[in-house]
């Protein structure tokens, strides 16, 4: 009898323990929310919001104060949607590749070196970009400067692969064996069973696949810092020397610009905003996995 | 019983004399097996078949689970390719060529061949795009004609008037037994002149494996049909041949009525009165 009191007593301790993990995690994320909304708060009572959101130069540390958020937005979006148009093709190629022709062997040999890609240091990236990328395109686009969205865009692109490639190959792999075989049983090579079937009843896994893509290339920070720039420029020429939301957050951080002032303060509004953009995504995507998953069973 | 017992001591002793006693000299084999044995690895899923499948009829594999009748169905549109252990000796013929030969073009052969599965597996495209997808992977891009061919197959499975207004609806939408039509339809639409059936109703209730039974019937006056089935009031109903496998043998392959009635090995007899399996 006791034994199975001391037994009891243990449960409930181990249940509360895990409790205040979970505790632990949601505080943190209120926490960080509720920093980041207090201070852009104050932040939006020295500047205008329609200031911020239409002001076409970014320039806070200047003499010359201007607070607008377009150019940070238009860097982050322009390496954004050079890193997704290179991992997306390449990320379902190698899925489709996994999923309906590789062998089992080679795709177990695959699938870990490919994950390879997601663990190296996005420092060890940046400089990648910035030492080898650059000079090469170079040779290709003597024009381009020394800092720039494109190669920065292409290195991030390459890192985000094995986020659309495992996501998509997930989703692929799901798709029930007889779907493929009524495809095949009707004649379809396998290039027509991959891309007319395959693929189509994979799309929300894979459209899910590119919208976290996105968002983690969104969040990326040390490639963009070390090789797109600090200049907030607005504009859509990957050549330039450009600044994204997150480099310049970096930018603010390591600098020394006295805590308390406006110009501090506009890392939290450049934060708050960041964090909108994936919070938006991340909620689409669970939107369309719940809305969408085609439901076999 | 002494079939089988002589069956375990090697493949050669069961080789099968038993010749279907079909009808007469003009009617035509449609499909011929020679001498098939199937391997997955080391395991032998059959032994040794060989048998005949007439034109424009309904022949039935019947036997217990496992005992090789799905296997042997997929080796007519070589389905079991796919599997990497799989490995088969001897000759399968369409109308007198050998469809395993290195000349085969297995996507042609398949549309002359088409399946249908045990679980109805429509794609998730709209009921019209289901029909349409075999001619569309055939590079058809004539749309009159598409429409005209899916409209025709749909009617030919008699689906037609239950989803005549509905055709851009989402196939997964329909009943299972309506989902089963609709893939029988989608395998029409490409004209082959055999339909494999690997127990297409058993997923199904009474009502929509009546309604299946009866589209059968149907269809055998334009294909040859090859039918898997588990449910032996099916076979009697529906088949004019039967072929009964058991551990990967041909036990005894003849017309249906007299497998039903008065079949030569006891094996069989046992099998159909219930007594196993």
């Amino acid at each position: 009898m006791a034994r199975n009191a001391d037994m009891r007593l243990k449960e409930k301790i181990i249940e509360k323990v895990l409790a205040v993990c979970a505790l632990i995690t949601i505080l943190t994320t209120v926490g960080i929310v509720l920093i980041l909304t207090i201070e852009a708060i104050s932040f939006f009572r020295e500047v205008s919001i329609v200031e911020f959101l239409t002001s076409t130069r970014w320039t806070p540390l200047f003499t010359q104060k201007s607070y607008g958020i377009l150019p940070l937005l238009s860097g982050t979006f322009l390496t954004t949607v050079i890193a997704i148009s290179v991992a997306l093709p390449v990320g379902l190629t190698i899925a489709i590749y996994l999923n309906e022709y590789a062998s089992n062997t080679f795709r177990s040999i695959l699938k870990p070196l490919l994950e390879i890609l997601a663990v190296v240091p996005t420092v060890v990236y940046g400089f990648f970009a910035l030492m080898i990328v650059t000079p090469f395109l170079k040779t290709f686009i003597p024009e381009l400067s020394g800092f720039n969205a494109l190669s920065a865009g292409l290195v991030m692109g390459i890192m985000i692969i094995p986020f659309v490639s495992s996501l998509s190959e997930d989703a692929l792999s799901s798709v029930p064996y007889s779907l493929r075989e009524a495809s095949f049983g009707m004649g379809s090579t396998k290039f027509q069973t991959a891309f007319r079937v395959m693929v189509p009843a994979a799309s929300s896994g894979i459209i899910v696949s590119a919208i976290l893509a996105v968002s983690r290339a969104i969040g990326e920070t040390m490639i963009v810092a070390i090789a797109a720039g600090q200049q907030p420029r607005f504009t859509l020429d990957p050549t330039v020397p450009i600044e994204t939301i997150t480099a310049y957050i970096v930018q603010v951080s390591m600098g020394d610009v006295p805590h308390g002032s406006t110009a501090y303060q506009t890392i939290f509004a450049a934060g708050i905003t960041l964090f909108i953009f994936t919070f938006i995504l991340n909620n689409i995507s669970y939107w369309i996995k719940a809305r969408y998953q085609e439901d076999y069973e | 019983m002494e079939e089988v017992s002589s069956g375990t001591t090697g493949p050669k002793a069961t080789k099968m004399k038993t010749e279907p006693k079909l009808s007469s000299d003009n009617e035509t084999y449609k499909l011929r097996a020679r001498n098939i044995d199937v391997f997955y690895g080391d395991f032998q899923a059959i032994y040794d078949i060989s048998l005949d499948i007439l034109d424009h009829s309904i022949t039935a594999f019947i036997g217990p689970s496992g005992c090789g009748k799905s296997t042997f169905l997929r080796l007519f549109n070589r389905m079991n390719d796919y599997i990497d252990s799989f490995r088969m000796n001897g000759r399968i013929l369409l109308e007198e060529e050998d469809i395993y030969a290195s000349s085969v073009k297995v996507e042609e052969l398949r549309k002359k061949i088409g399946m249908v599965f045990q679980k109805p597996n429509p794609f998730p495209k709209s009921i019209y795009e289901n029909v349409a997808y075999g001619l569309r992977i055939q590079g058809i891009k004539d749309e009159d004609f598409i429409e005209q061919r899916v409209v025709e197959s749909l009617k030919q499975a008699t689906l037609y008037d239950e989803i005549k207004d509905d055709l851009d609806k989402q196939a997964l939408t329909l009943s299972g037994g309506q989902q089963q039509r609709l893939c029988i339809a989608r395998t029409l639409a490409v004209k082959p002149s055999v339909l494999l059936m690997d127990e297409p109703t058993s997923a199904l209730d009474p009502i929509s494996t009546a309604k299946i039974e009866e589209l059968i019937f149907e269809l055998k006056k334009k294909y040859t049909i090859v039918i898997v089935t588990h449910n032996m009031q099916q076979a009697g109903r529906i088949s004019d041949n039967t072929a009964f496998l058991y551990m990967g043998k041909l036990i005894e392959y003849g017309d249906t009525q007299k497998i039903f009635t008065n079949p030569e090995k006891d094996r069989t007899q046992n099998y159909i009165t219930g007594r196993f399996g």
